[in-house]
This record gives C-alpha cells, structure tokens and sequence, in this order.
C-alpha cells in the first residue's frame, strides 16, 4: 500500500461503489441463488419446490454422464495444457532466436489472440465437414476411418485440435516475454559454461521460464474448463453420446435444454469449489514466483 | 518568512515501532537547518512530520507560532524537494512549476511571472517547454527546486535532494542551495545522511539517532564540542579515533598503553578516548605507536592508517587509528610511527553511556 | 546459413502455416461460389465471388438470416466490444483509485469482495445471472448485455498494481500543490496511465467482441445478435441441410467476426502486449 493516502470520508466510497453495485447485483446475488437452488427440487411442471439438502448433488454428481464429463473435462484439460504449451514453448524459443523476420513470425503466430473460441470452432468444423472439408477428407484419404460424428476419439480429436489451435498464441506471446526478460548477460555466461545449445535450454533458459510456465498452466487449465465452452458449442455439442461434454458444457445443457435447475446448480457449486482449489494452488505458485 | 517550533514530537507506528520519540526544536526564521543522522534513524519522518505527510502520534507542531497538527499538507505553505524529485512526467517544466500555483487559483499572467523567474534564477529557462525525461539528473534537480520556489512558501523541505546525483554535481548543487538560500531568506529544512553536506549547508545541525536529538548546534559547535559518543563519530571525516582506556585515577590505560590524565573521571568503568585524525602530530616519545597498514595521498594531506600497537581491542578487533598529515610526511608501509597528541582537544566518553566527561 | 538457422526457420514457418492457413482458407473460401465451394471443397485461393458475398451478408435482408443484416451484427459486435472494454476501464479505475489511495474504513472487506469475483467465472453462475437480468427486466438490452460482464474485476486488480507502481512521492508532491483527490486523479493518476489505459482497452475490446455464452443466453430476438452469435446460428441452418448450403455466406461471417479485433490487435501490437503481459503479473 502507499505511504501516504488521502484520508476522505465519502470519496473513496463514491470511487468503490459502481464496481460494488455491479458485483452485488450481478455477482453476490446469482453466486448465492446458485448455492440455494442446489438444495431445491422442482417437480417436472415447475410447480412446487422442495428442500432436498444434498440430493441434487448426490444425484448429479453419482451420475455416469456427470463422471463421464468430470474424466473428459481432466483428460481434456492435460491435453490442452501440455500440447499447447508444448507447440507455443518451440515456437517462442525458436522466434527469439532468429532475427531477420522475427517481426513477422511474431505478429503470425499471436494474432490468432484475437479470434473467439467459438469463431475457431466454427471454422474448425467447416474443415471436419464431411461434405466440403479438406481435413476429413485427408485423414479418410490416409487410412483413418475418420468420423468425428459417430466415433468418440475422433471427436475428441477434433476439440482438443482446434482448442490448442486457439490457445497457441497466448502462451506464445508469454513465453516470449518470459524469454526476453532473461537479461542477456546471463544467456551469455551460459554461452562460456556450456557448450551445447540444447543442454543450455533445458539447465538454464527453462528452469528461468518457470514462473511463466507455472502462470501459464493455470491460465490454460482454466481456459480448458470454460473458455473452450464456445468451440465445444459450435463443433461436437458433447456427441457422440456425451463423450465430449466437459463440466462447463454439462451444466449449461443440463440447466438450459434439460431445465435441471436444482442439478445443474449442483455442479455449478462443485465447479466453483473446483475453480477455488485452482486458484490456491495459482497462489502457492505465485508466492513461489517472488523468489526469482 | 516563518519560524518553525515542535514540541516533545512523536511517531509511533500502529505495530508499536518508534520512529520519532519525543522531539523539541525550535527553528529560527531564515535559519538553515540540517537533519543529519545515519539511515532509518528518523530523520525523514521528521520532515514528513513537517510537511504533513505523515500523521504525528502526539506533539506539537507549529509554523509562524500556529499550530498546524492537523493542517493539511497544502494549507501549511511548506514546499518541498524530493530525492526523486517526483516531477509530473506527463507535464513539461512549466506545467510542473505551475500546478501548485494553479491549484491555488492564482491567475495565469503572475503564474507566468512567477515560473519565469524562478526558470531565470535556477538557470532552466531554455528547457521550459520540455518534459523531464528529457532533461539531466541536475536539470531535474533544478525543476524539482523551482517548482518549490515559485511557491513562495513559508518553509523549504529538502529530503535528500542531492544523493540521486553524481559527486561532482552534488558538490555544484551544494553550493547553489546555500547561496539561493541565503539569497531567499527562507526558513529551511534539510535531511541528508552525508555528514559533509550536513557541515558545509547548516546554519545549525542536529544529529539524529534512534528517533532523538543527540546534539543540536552549529556545525563547528558540534565537531568541537559533541555531546555524545555517537555526534563524535558521526560528525567529521575522517572519523575520530576512539581508543578504549580505563582510568586507574592518575593514568588512562589501553593495554601496554599508559599516560598521565589529570582530569577527573571515574575509575569505575570503560571509557573512550576520542582523538580527531588531525589532533594527532608526529612524536618519537609520543604515548602512541602506529603500525602502517596504509597511505592515502590526498594531495595537499596524507591519511596514514594503520593498528594501534599494544592497544586494547574494540569489539574483538585491533583498535585501529588514523593520522593526519602534511603531503611530505609519507611513512614506509610496515614502519612503526609514533604518534603524540594535545590532551585538551581529546574527548573522553563513558563507553556504556556514550556520554561525554572531558 | 547452417542447418540450425535453417531448422529454426524451417519450424517457424510451419507454425506460422499452422496459426494462419485456417483463417486464410476460409476467407479464399468465402470469396466462391457456392457451387464451387461443394463441388471442389475448400479453397486455397480468393475466387471472384467476394463481392456479392459479403454484400449479400452485409446488406440484403435475409441474405443470411431471417430478419437481421450483417452490417446490424456486426454494429451490436461493436457496441459490446467498445461498451465493455470502456465500461470496465473506468468503473476499474475508479475502485483502484480508491483502493489504493484511500485510507477508510471499509477497504478491506470490499477489497475481498472484489477479489472473490475473479475466482468465479461468469460460466459457472450462468444460469442464476441470467435469472437476475430477466427479472430485472433486462433481456435483450445492452445495459443487461454489458453490465453483468463487467463484474469480474481483472481490470481493477490490473490497475491497482500500475497505480502501486506509480512513485509514493507523486501523491505527496501533488499534495503539497495543493491537489484535491479529485484533481490528482484527473491531472496526474489519469494522463500517467494513457498507454496502460490503451492497452487495457484493446485487451477489453477483444474479450468484449468474442463473449459468446453470455449473450447466446440474453438475447432472444434476432435483431440483437452480435457476430459471434450469429455465426453459429446460420451454422445451425447450414447443418440441416438445404438445397444449396451457403457455405460461403458462413466462411464470410466467420471473417467478418475475426477481422476488427484482429485488425486492433495487429495495429496496437506493442500495447497489446505490453498490456497482456503486465495485466497478469
């Protein structure tokens, strides 16, 4: 905090109060009625409730399409993270290497920034379309009896494709920035220890790279559970056969075209409850980050 | 034109840490002021104190015989230059000189008046229009005065002005501050931890430690006559001598060292005889032996440091001295000098207290 | 040139194909003819069919969907985009400005209350948020569309760390010129923060212009689509099949949704990124 602060009895309220209006009504107020519909029941024709206490949380959360959902969501998340930190860790290593052009692969590779996921989705289904898409085609042209329709592997294939395809550029520009705030001088008494470029990276450049990382994780295990609800959405819708749902997706289609409320507010708490435990961990990392 | 009074000032901090404890000062109109002391001894809380920006815990404190507890810091009339000079960087010189004055809704053709001469009498005229990035550590310096200058303030805070400049600069800045103040009149005060600075800009000093007063008085004052162990050692460079001795009621004794005291002291605790590099003279008789370790020629003087032989320890390590001397004095390194000294510019302090007895 | 600048090269370039060859493929898509388009699939290269297209999608009623234009899309894309991203940075500055220059009473519980919002996306409290716009009677309008956004508080902590940074002895001297709160924010904080302000709004203005779930769920009348809705619902027309699917009218709303916060994102590059990577520390 500063040293000095003014010292006002009605300002700093009047500066804090449309942020705090806007939370209250549009933030308190909902996260409340999500945690008080959990407990209720409503009959079919939405004429009486009832106070079930933890029944809707038994019932969804026991259920095979909630668990299905919670191991697609954690098995999709790995994916994503890994490989689009991976392809994005290559590429800003590779572009803070070179010099002539590294202005234009800069600008190619973090553009995508700026697309919607559920725009990337859309695009990425008109190229898995069966009629006119190129990518279809290829992959049946290969052998793969592909058909992300029917197959479940084949449409998780496709999420996880398009999703990292999104991602790439975020955790780019990071990793790039993380990469720059390496001070030169010591890249170069790295250059006089050892020789080998590669052993470099590996025993100096990514231990350096490890708060970036660390951050990065979090961002991309986040964006994972509810960013990619857009491509989701617009490629697969969960099929076949719910093998693509995450828990995001779940709880919308449980609370909007199912008209679950007490269920669907269920696994909205667990997801809050889940989203919480991450942000502890993002903390621990951060405290750690300090050190460096 | 103002003078400047507190009263058994305190800063006590809401985790139970004393900053400042208990300050009474009685500044004089058009007096100088410097607050000198070693760092995190409280001397910049004090200033703050001053200036408003931080609250005092109780006291008093009054400018032109009104008290101004809790005046805010732009009702005071007190201007202020920082150690970063925190000039606006979004507003060019002028506007940054200028702000005080328009927040106080003076009309813009005395604004003008006022920032041109100040420019005028800093030497920043041609740089008016630019931005402070563009300018150089001492240009900065300079706008950061001006713009406590065209306040017309009744006070002027310096917190450290000087030490973000080169030593040359600081030297030249030195110099200026002192001549612009006299030159103004106004009541100053002035924070550094640089004990030079402190000697050649006061009118009167006071040396701070441990959120107290040790000592206040003119500069000369001090370095002859410190009050304490800690005013001793803090004021003049290079430091005074301090040899630990014990009086045995005729003689103080350092180990093999022993001379005739006729002072009275007590014979009951450790003392510290305290010796200023240049009160030291060359004596082949003298009481004191020095081994050289080391000759820094400074041109018109030679410094000769070296261990005081046969001498007690201070604090577990060889009491070590420094001499004084003409250029041409120049011992080899490894000789044995000895050393003499007039017992009456000597300053005997009881060790425990740091009080001074002789 | 050794083999590894070459490599290196080697593996930029298939990235770049990689990030790019999509969206390029779709714009070349959406400049033929539909005919075309089933016949020999995909295009790499832009056809001759790129003005009707885009005309038709823009400007003809029912050219791509029952009862709303392109140019109507994509003016609702815009007043997200800009009424987020102007929204949060002033409602953000505001409370940071409190927070971090105010001694009172209430900062600390407030400050939590503001901290909690980031840990619970919009995403998992959809359904009750969009119970409380209804009954505030606020479907289908911008304030209902753009307001609940709002409520996480990623700008405020962002501003609250720059004005952390910003030097203590500022405040200070700004005091002792006499500046009241008001003033300092409007002289100084303000005019200090211009590039963090321009990047914060750019970063906004492309989460604005990309929200989807939310204003799937808010607006029911056609009129109020934004781009990114719409997409998806010619999309859904598309899949069910027709005579002649316009794949062409799809790709070229699929770049019409793409093309502005692209086109900030490209222009203000530096600040884009000066933004996003301070915004996150």
């Amino acid at each position: 905090m500063k040293r000095v602060q003014f010292e006002h009895s009605t300002i700093p309220y009047l500066f804090v109060a449309p942020q705090i209006i806007i939370i209250v009504v549009f933030f308190l107020w909902p996260a409340a009625q999500a945690i008080y519909q959990s407990f209720l029941l409503e009959d079919a024709f939405g004429l009486s409730t009832q106070f079930v206490w933890f029944r809707n949380y038994k019932d969804t959360i026991l259920s095979t399409s909630w668990l299905q959902a919670a191991s697609f969501t954690m098995l999709f998340s790995a994916l994503v993270t890994f490989l689009s930190l991976a392809i994005a860790l290559l590429l800003a290593v590779k572009a803070n290497e070179v010099i002539r052009g590294a202005r234009t692969y800069k600008t190619t590779l973090m553009w995508a920034y700026a697309i919607a996921p559920p725009v990337a989705g859309l695009m990425g289904n008109l190229m898995f379309n069966p009629l006119i898409g190129d990518l279809y085609k290829f992959f049946n042209a290969i052998g793969w009896d592909f058909d992300h329709k029917l197959d479940a592997f084949d449409a998780g294939f496709v999420v996880v494709l398009i999703s990292v395809w999104k991602q790439v550029s975020v955790n780019f520009i990071f990793f790039l920035s993380g990469l720059q705030g390496i001070p030169k001088s010591v890249n170069e008494a790295a250059t006089l220890d050892c020789k080998s470029p590669f052993r470099r990276f590996w025993t100096i450049t990514f231990p350096l790279l490890a708060p970036t990382t660390f951050f990065l994780m979090v961002i991309n295990i986040t964006y994972a559970f509810f960013e990619t609800f857009g491509i989701i959405d617009t490629t697969t819708r969960g099929a076949p056969g719910g093998s693509t749902n995450t828990l995001v997706f779940k709880v919308f289609q449980d609370g909007f075209r199912g008209a679950d409320l007490g269920g669907s507010s269920a696994q909205s708490v667990v997801l809050m409850l889940i989203v919480l435990a991450l942000t502890v961990v993002q903390f621990r990392f951060i405290e750690r980050k300090v050190h460096y | 034109m103002a003078n400047v009074e507190l009263t058994n000032v305190r800063k006590t901090y809401p985790n139970g840490a004393e900053a400042v404890c208990g300050v009474d000062m009685q500044i004089e109109d058009g007096e100088l002021i410097v607050f000198v002391g070693p760092s995190g001894c409280g001397k910049s809380t004090l200033l703050r104190m001053v200036a408003g920006l931080e609250k005092i815990t109780s006291g008093d404190i009054k400018i032109d015989e009104q008290l101004i507890n809790d005046v805010t810091p732009a009702d005071r009339d007190v201007a202020m230059v920082f150690q970063n000079y925190a000039l606006y960087p979004h507003m060019t010189v002028r506007g940054n000189m200028s702000y005080g004055l328009k927040n106080r809704g003076i009309d813009k053709a005395s604004i003008n008046k006022k920032v041109e001469e100040a420019a005028a009498m800093l030497r920043i005229s041609d740089f008016l229009d630019r931005q402070p990035n563009q300018l150089s550590g001492g240009q900065r310096q300079r706008v950061a005065m001006g713009r406590a200058i065209v306040r017309e303030p009744k006070v002027f805070l310096f917190d450290e002005p000087l030490s973000n400049l080169d030593a040359k600069l600081r030297v030249q800045m030195r110099i200026e501050i002192k001549r612009l103040q006299r030159k103004m009149k106004v009541t100053s005060v002035y924070v550094t931890h640089d004990q030079t600075e402190a000697m050649t800009l006061a009118d009167r000093l006071a040396v701070i430690n441990d959120g107290r007063v040790e000592q206040m008085g003119a500069p000369m004052e001090l370095y002859n006559n410190p009050a304490t162990l800690f005013v001793a050692s803090f004021i003049g460079s290079p430091q005074i001598n301090l040899l630990p001795v014990r009086f045995d009621g005729q003689h103080l004794i350092s180990g093999d060292i022993k001379f005739i005291w006729d002072a009275k002291l007590p014979t009951d605790t450790d003392l510290m005889l305290g010796i200023r590099p240049d009160d030291l003279f060359q004596k082949d008789d003298g009481p004191l032996s020095l081994r050289v370790d080391l000759v820094e020629q400074h041109g018109a003087d030679n410094l000769t440091y070296g261990g005081l032989l046969g001498a007690d320890e201070t604090d577990g390590h060889e009491t070590e001295f420094c001499f004084k001397s003409g250029q041409d004095l120049l011992p080899d390194i490894d000789s044995q000098l000895n050393l003499g000294f007039d017992p009456t510019r000597a300053l005997v302090f009881e060790k425990s207290s740091g009080d001074r007895l002789v | 040139m050794n083999w590894r600048l070459l490599s290196t090269h080697a593996i930029l370039l298939i990235g770049m194909v990689f990030m790019t060859l999509p969206v390029w493929v779709a714009f070349c898509t959406s400049t033929h003819a539909p005919e075309t388009i089933l016949r020999d699939g995909l295009q790499f290269w832009p056809g001759s069919n790129f003005a009707e297209t885009y005309r038709q999608v823009l400007f003809v009623d029912g050219g791509v969907m029952k009862s709303v234009l392109g140019f109507d899309m994509l003016k609702n894309s815009l007043i997200l985009g800009v009424g987020f991203a102007i929204g949060k940075v002033v409602i953000s500055m505001l409370a940071a400005y409190a927070i971090v220059y105010f001694r009172f009473k209430l900062a600390v519980p407030l400050f939590w209350i503001i901290f909690m919002t980031l840990l619970l996306p919009l995403e998992v409290r959809i359904i009750p948020s969009y119970e409380v716009v209804s009954s505030l009677g606020l479907l289908d309008t911008h304030t209902g569309l753009i307001v609940p956004l709002i409520a996480s508080a990623t700008g405020t902590f962002f501003f609250r760390q720059f004005f952390r940074s910003v030097p203590d002895e500022l405040l200070e001297a700004a005091r002792l010129d006499g500046a009241t709160p008001w003033r300092f924010f409007k002289d100084i904080l303000v005019p200090l923060s211009k590039t963090m302000i321009a990047a914060i709004l750019i970063i906004m203005f492309v989460v604005g212009w990309n929200q989807y779930l939310w204003p799937l769920i808010m607006t029911t009348k056609e009129e109020n689509y934004t781009l990114v809705i719409g997409i998806k619902q010619i999309y859904q027309v598309l899949a069910e099949g027709g005579e002649l699917p316009q794949y062409q009218k799809a790709f070229a709303l699929t770049i019409l949704a793409t093309l502005p916060p692209v086109l900030v994102v490209l222009i203000f590059q530096s600040w884009f990124v000066k933004g996003l990577v301070e915004s996150e520390k």
